[in-house]
């Protein structure tokens, strides 16, 4: 993947560019994206992939204009103008499925294949989502993956937590993209999505985790409800991070609507 | 020098395996642990004490907003000093204060304060807290990266509403509205002196240089892991070209208990220290500091959360650990006067704000430790910065003659229809 940056209204967007084919817009989560991810090497094996950063996330600064979900949505929709792109998939993982299927409801002659990735966006008050903003590191790999010891091994390598530089490092990231996180997810993670998702009219692939503990798999019946024709695939052996657990089903999902 | 006598609250009934047994003190606090019926003998015995420190002489008498809280059982500061109004004669009303992102629309900040400064006279100094991340965002679930730009919005509506003479629109990001127009407005012109809460954020200097309010650092662990950041606060008002260095513009809280020696304090006061310490700040890590609430400067600066306890938690320190590292003034009335004149002219801070109730005290030591506070320390204190003496501009300005609460007498002895007096008293 090559790392380029693109300038829109907001911010300037660093995004990841690589692989061949059509081309597909990829919104990362609230923990962030790198260019060794899985699912960026899966999906650019067979599409022309480009992942923006959030602004905030990936060295990048915070934007204070950025307040709201519209905000956040039409943000997407200036980073797809200024990329040159007509009619991208648009594929989002957590809170970036939240800004993917905003932006298809926002816009929904402007996209044609969606596939949302364990997307947050929806709340059910019989199944709670953790408070993802209080937890401490520690305790995030139970609530992310199928194989929470492999999974924390793979969030922490290299890391070394008791360095206090690195631990200042580490607040200020954390401050800069939980920060803009929290500005779709605090303290819930709803801005309205579900009465919005009526408008999509993209060929739609909902993809959950089935040991998803961080918004459990129970949300993929409820974004299937609300988009009409979409489908579900329920990954197995994968939590919330399915992007990391198995990237390989998740490009067979996709591949299935594009 | 202006010593304010202040109550945090805190529930006096936390059991002795709390720690143990429960997560945090704050925010997901066990509901059974408080107990309504308790809490009548436990709120009056706290507003007691207050009213005995304006009986004392104190030049204030402080009050704070935290919610669900087992330490401070206050969400509405502002009833308590409503109540205090009444009952005292001379004390500055100290509302430190109340979180004006909080309260939607922020106009009810101004219209409460300038209800309490009309009913006490002109006494009411006014606090504008961002509020901790536990308060503002757990509990009242702002979003943290938005907090403070709210803040601003609130605090630029509260002051135009108190100083401005017609109505006015006020088209904010976060308030709307057509007609602002409090009724009534405050005594003290243009408006009562404004104190702000800080925990070593750059633009909180910023904003009290600016507007020539008064800084204070609220924290639990003493003056003397105070000084970094009160020595930043003092580089960034000489930096901002701040006409003056008056110590007024700082104020610090502090743990005292005093005794007639040493030895008494430790043995009177070691158990409720240790309760304070011990149970009332433990709170979750995960609620201390939630991301956004702080601005990457101030991260950068290497302030961290006071919520974020010391390496190895409190329950590692002893009374001498306490004393000795200024978690606590405590001993003789001679060892006080010393350790707060070293703090006053150490930290520069003319605001001195004494948490002489702790944790669960009984009324009866906390009396004994204020009363030789007032009498044997205070006077001692009164001119350590006499160059600064007339600085008015960060303290109370009341009406000399003031109404007198409760002067109607127990029985209506006039006609229906004539008033017992005159509703204007007579000059």
């Amino acid at each position: 993947m090559q790392s380029k940056t693109v300038q829109t209204r907001h911010a300037p967007v660093r995004y990841l560019e690589g692989g061949a084919g059509e081309p597909l817009v990829f919104f990362h989560g609230a923990g962030g994206m790198t260019e060794n991810d899985p699912i960026l090497a899966e999906l650019s094996s067979r599409f022309h992939v480009y992942a923006p950063f959030i602004p905030g996330y990936g060295e990048t600064e915070e934007c204070e204009s950025m307040r709201d979900m519209l905000d956040f949505a039409l943000h997407g929709w200036d980073v797809v103008e200024a990329l040159g792109l007509k009619n991208p998939i648009l594929v989002g993982h957590s809170m970036g499925g939240m800004i993917a299927a905003e932006m298809a409801a926002l816009a929904p002659n402007d996209v044609s294949r969606l596939a949302l990735i364990c997307p947050a966006g929806l709340w059910l008050d019989d199944h709670p989502i953790v408070d993802m903003f209080s937890l401490m590191p520690y305790e995030m790999p139970k609530y992310l993956f199928h194989d929470p010891e492999k999974g924390a091994a793979a969030m922490t390598s290299g890391l070394d937590m008791s360095d206090p530089k690195f631990l200042q490092t580490y607040l200020v990231r954390n401050a800069r993209q939980l920060g803009m996180a929290g500005k779709l997810l605090f303290p819930i993670p709803d801005r309205g999505l579900a009465e919005r998702l009526y408008r999509v009219k993209a060929k739609t692939v909902i993809v959950w985790g089935e040991s998803d503990k961080m918004i459990p798999p129970v949300y993929g019946p409820a974004f299937q409800k609300a988009i009409a024709g979409s489908k579900l695939v329920n990954v197995p052996e994968a939590g919330h991070m399915v992007v990391m657990e198995q990237p390989g089903a998740v490009l067979k999902a996709v591949e299935s609507v594009a | 020098m202006k010593f304010t006598w202040f109550n945090l609250m805190p529930w006096p009934y936390l059991p002795d395996d709390f720690r143990e047994k429960h997560r945090s003190v704050w925010v997901d606090i066990d509901q059974r642990l408080f107990d309504p019926e308790k809490s009548n003998a436990v709120y009056n015995t706290y507003m007691d004490l207050l009213e005995y420190a304006d009986t004392l002489g104190f030049d204030g008498i402080g009050v704070n907003e935290h919610h669900q809280n087992g330490y401070g059982i206050m969400p509405s500061p502002n009833i308590i000093a409503a109540g205090l109004a009444r009952r005292t004669k001379n004390a500055a009303l100290v509302v430190l204060g109340n979180s004006i992102a909080l309260y939607n629309p922020p106009v009810r900040v101004a219209e409460e304060f300038a209800m309490l400064d009309c009913i006490s006279g002109g006494r009411l100094v006014a606090g504008f807290p961002v509020g901790t991340s536990m308060d503002t965002n757990y509990c009242y679930g702002q979003i943290p990266a938005l907090t403070r730009e709210k803040y601003a919005e609130a605090h630029e509506l509260i002051k135009r509403a108190w100083t401005e003479r017609d109505p006015f629109a006020f088209n904010g990001r976060y308030n709307k509205l057509r007609h602002v127009n409090i009724w009534p407005r405050p005594i003290q012109q243009p408006m009562p002196p404004v104190h702000i809460p800080g925990g070593g954020s750059v633009e909180t200097y910023d904003f009290c240089i600016d507007n020539t309010y008064s800084y204070s650092y609220l924290s639990f662990s003493g003056y003397l892991r105070a000084q970094a950041l009160m020595d930043g606060y003092w580089r960034r008002v000489e930096e901002r070209g701040a006409p003056d260095k008056s110590p007024y513009r700082a104020g610090f809280a502090q743990t005292i208990c005093v005794a007639e020696t040493d030895e008494e304090a430790e043995r009177l006061y070691w158990p409720h220290v240790s309760y304070f310490y011990n149970r009332c700040l433990h709170v979750y890590p995960g609620f201390a500091d939630a991301p956004g609430y702080r601005t990457i400067k101030t991260i950068q600066t290497g302030a961290l959360s006071q919520y974020a306890p010391p390496r190895g938690g409190y329950t590692q320190l002893t009374w001498k650990d306490l004393v000795e590292g200024g978690h606590v003034i405590a001993g003789s009335p001679e060892t006080v006067r010393q350790r707060l004149e070293e703090l006053a002219k150490g930290l520069h801070v003319g605001n001195i704000f004494c948490l002489m109730h702790v944790g669960d005290m009984p009324a009866e030591k906390c009396m004994y430790s204020t009363k030789l506070f007032a009498e044997k320390v205070m006077p001692k204190l009164r001119n350590v910065f006499p160059e600064f003496a007339d600085d008015g501009r960060f303290w109370i300005h009341p009406m000399n003659k003031r109404a007198v609460p409760g002067s109607l007498g127990p029985e209506v002895t006039t006609a229906p229809g004539a008033p017992a007096r005159t509703p204007i008293p007579a000059e």
